[in-house]
């Protein structure tokens, strides 16, 4: 023991570390922060450790050329020991790491942290949060697969809308005319060397400032953050009622950390990798893209928006979210901190939560894209052709064979895209029908010109039977009365 | 630090000193500047562009649209499968042709070409384009991009070397495809005209719609 006490101090003598990090442990912290509700910032802490560990360790193998990449993933996953393990830890790890890194910045604005003197912690916060996102979309690229290339060129197509420097930013993105090594190559290097740079430098600045002004004060209705008094009345705090960080605190952080870390281990274990999906072959185009867990809800977004307003929304919505983040500290920095008497706060937390839920459970089964194999895959349900005629049978494969299926379904089968049509019969007359058919509309193609007369009064005579028993399909009251005039 | 205003001989080296690498950073930023915009700058002197053979004009029957691949007239080592292209050939008649790209319009998904409908469908956003490439329904704002071609000795052969992107320069795409089939691209040995002649450069705009 005396050994190692004089190995330390030869180390102190010349480093003159150890005092600074004995004031930094046990800095008083107020004693209700010493709660669950206080482990998120160590949680996301600990997981970016764990990221760059086991991102050191694929990086041992994994080759950042369009050429290579995904074989030496298979590599990962299939050849190299425990290549696999690596890898799913990796991915669930990032997929963790946003989750509590959003997990965090809610608790933070909940309790009120953000406002005075800790405005420019929420700042540093919020790029660490634009970065870590930053990560999570540069790691999808790394996985070089179909995913991955097309996702690209989404990224690039939108992109590409920025008035005038739009062409300009695709090709300084893509780093040439088209997506190919060059690309692979740039994202490698940001999501490897300059964007992790940046964040350790940010961590370290966000943990410093939060070491210097002290954590949080469990927020109490009706205390009120003044910038006149804040200071002392937190120094008053900390000092009537105040216990040292360590070990104080600190033991619920790392029993949360060690949960954490084992939570993402027991998903890589089950869940194993994430892909990769098929060969980043663009002639390859039977596939169908579909973005990481957390851009899910973009995803979605950009299907549901009207088309007029899509490039302002891509364009100017993100600005103006990350510049009202960037705000949020100057125009509320005094005042109340409890959630109980935010009401605001609360609702906007709750409808951001819902709505980039439903979003994301949306993109899910994505309703709004058409089953591309329902019309060749799918038949038609037995009971939709018990008793029909020549005519709507004839129709019946119509329906089939010009893929009105691959929007439409019946009997539960087929694509959302369009309404279903059980009992479009009932909505729509046999006028009404035609023109939809004929002219389309509403989002839907016009098969005018590719329907001949016959296919058009079969295909109408099948849609005029879908209605369920015992309702008569709509008519035209008017038309009789026409007819025997 | 000395109180009267005359410049020291100590202080006047140092702001020397920040003068001189100021100087040499900005030296030093110029070829890094250059190397990491070379991806624009090399687009706007030599430009990307060029033509590619998709093969005789005899692979694509008259009145039906097909697969073909074309390889990126740019080829660097580690490209790997990535510089090979598809891209949708509509051959109307004779040597009258329209070439699409494969990326959707919207927001650059492979577009799928359904004969049986005559519709080409987007598996991403579910957009829809007709036989002649205008927009069916969907959220795309625009047509399928076309390639500007030519047929020449029986084979035929396309302007291409970028990714369309909704918001690629005229260097590109020229206009969205016309909703007739009048207007189309006819070449004659080395001569271009893009479909929709004098369509807007940034696609917005096509005399045509």
């Amino acid at each position: 023991m005396r050994l190692i006490s004089r190995i330390g101090q030869w180390f102190d003598q010349r480093l003159q570390l150890a005092a600074p990090i004995r004031d930094a442990a046990e800095h008083p912290v107020p004693r209700n922060t010493a709660s669950w509700w206080y482990v998120f910032g160590s949680a996301a802490l600990i997981i970016f450790c764990l990221q760059l560990v086991t991102g050191i360790l694929l990086a041992l193998t994994y080759v950042p050329s369009a050429g290579e990449a995904w074989s030496s993933l298979q590599a990962l996953n299939h050849d190299i020991t425990l290549g696999w393990f690596i890898r799913a830890l990796h991915g669930w790890g990032s997929n963790f790491m946003v989750a509590i890194v959003l997990i965090h910045m809610m608790q933070v604005f909940l309790f009120g942290a953000y406002k005075f003197p800790r405005e420019l912690t929420w700042i540093i916060g919020i790029f660490l949060l634009l970065m870590t996102l930053g990560m999570a979309f540069s790691g999808q690229v790394l996985r070089f697969d179909q995913d991955a290339y097309w996702g690209l060129g989404i990224g690039a197509s939108i992109a590409s809308r920025v008035p005038i420097a739009g062409p300009a930013i695709v090709k300084l993105m893509l780093g040439g005319p088209i997506i190919a090594g060059a690309t692979l190559s740039r994202f490698f290097a940001m999501h490897v060397f300059v964007i992790p740079g940046l964040l350790i430098g940010f961590v370290g600045l966000h943990v410093l400032m939060v070491l210097k002004l002290g954590i949080n004060e469990w927020p109490m209705p009706g205390r009120i953050v003044k910038r006149a008094t804040y200071l002392n009345e937190y120094h008053e705090l900390t000092r009537k009622d105040g216990a040292p960080f360590v070990p104080y605190a600190v033991w619920k952080d790392m029993f949360f950390a060690a949960f954490i870390l084992l939570a993402v281990a027991a998903c890589a274990t089950w869940f194993g990798p994430f892909g990769p999906s098929g060969r980043p072959d663009p002639t390859i185009i039977q596939t169908v893209p579909k973005p990481d867990y957390f851009f899910l809800w973009l995803y979605a977004l950009l299907s549901l928006l009207p088309p007029s307003l899509e490039t302002p929304f891509l364009l100017i919505g993100p600005v103006l979210v990350i510049l009202g983040l960037l705000l949020l500290p100057f125009l509320s920095g005094e005042g109340e901190k409890s959630w109980k008497r935010r009401p605001i706060a609360v609702l906007t937390v709750m409808l951001i939560a819902v709505t980039l839920g439903t979003f994301t459970h949306l993109a899910g089964y994505t309703p709004w894209s058409p089953k591309m194999d329902a019309w060749s895959g799918a038949p038609v349900p037995a009971q939709f052709l018990h008793g029909t005629s020549a005519l709507e049978r004839q129709g019946a494969l119509v329906f089939q064979v010009k893929q009105c299926r691959n929007c439409h379904s019946i009997g539960d089968c087929g694509g959302e895209r369009g309404p279903a049509l059980d009992s479009v019969a009932l909505r729509l007359t046999q006028d009404q029908l035609i023109r939809q058919v004929i002219q389309g509309g509403g989002n839907m193609p016009a098969y005018g010109k590719n329907l001949s007369p016959p296919e058009t009064t079969a295909l109408i005579a099948f849609l005029e039977t879908l209605h369920p028993a015992g309702q008569p399909p709509a008519r035209d009251a008017s038309r009789q009365v026409a007819l025997e005039q | 630090m000395s109180q009267d205003a005359s410049v020291s001989r100590r202080g006047l080296f140092m702001k020397l000193g920040v003068l001189f690498n100021g100087v040499v950073a900005a030296a030093l930023a110029v070829p890094m500047g250059r190397f990491l915009l070379s991806s624009i700058t090399r687009g706007r002197s030599n430009g990307y562009l060029d033509w590619v053979p998709l093969g005789p004009v005899s692979q694509f029957p008259e009145g039906e649209t097909r697969l073909a691949t074309f390889r990126n007239p740019l080829v660097m080592p580690t490209d790997g499968k990535t510089v090979d292209t598809a891209c949708w050939v509509r051959r109307i008649q004779g040597n009258q042709f329209q070439v699409f790209a494969i990326n959707c319009a919207h927001l650059g998904c492979p577009v799928r070409w359904f004969p049986q409908s005559g519709l080409f469908m987007c598996p991403c956003h579910g957009g829809a384009y007709y036989r002649d490439g205008s927009r069916a329904s969907g959220p795309p704002e625009r047509g399928l991009f076309e390639y500007p071609y030519k047929v020449e000795n029986g084979r035929i052969t396309i302007q291409a070397g970028e990714m369309p992107t909704p918001g690629a320069s005229a260097s590109l795409m020229r206009g969205r495809p016309c909703k007739s089939d009048n207007g189309l691209i006819t070449i004659q040995a080395g001569t271009v005209r893009p479909s929709c002649a004098g369509a807007s450069l940034l696609g917005k705009e096509s005399p045509c719609a």
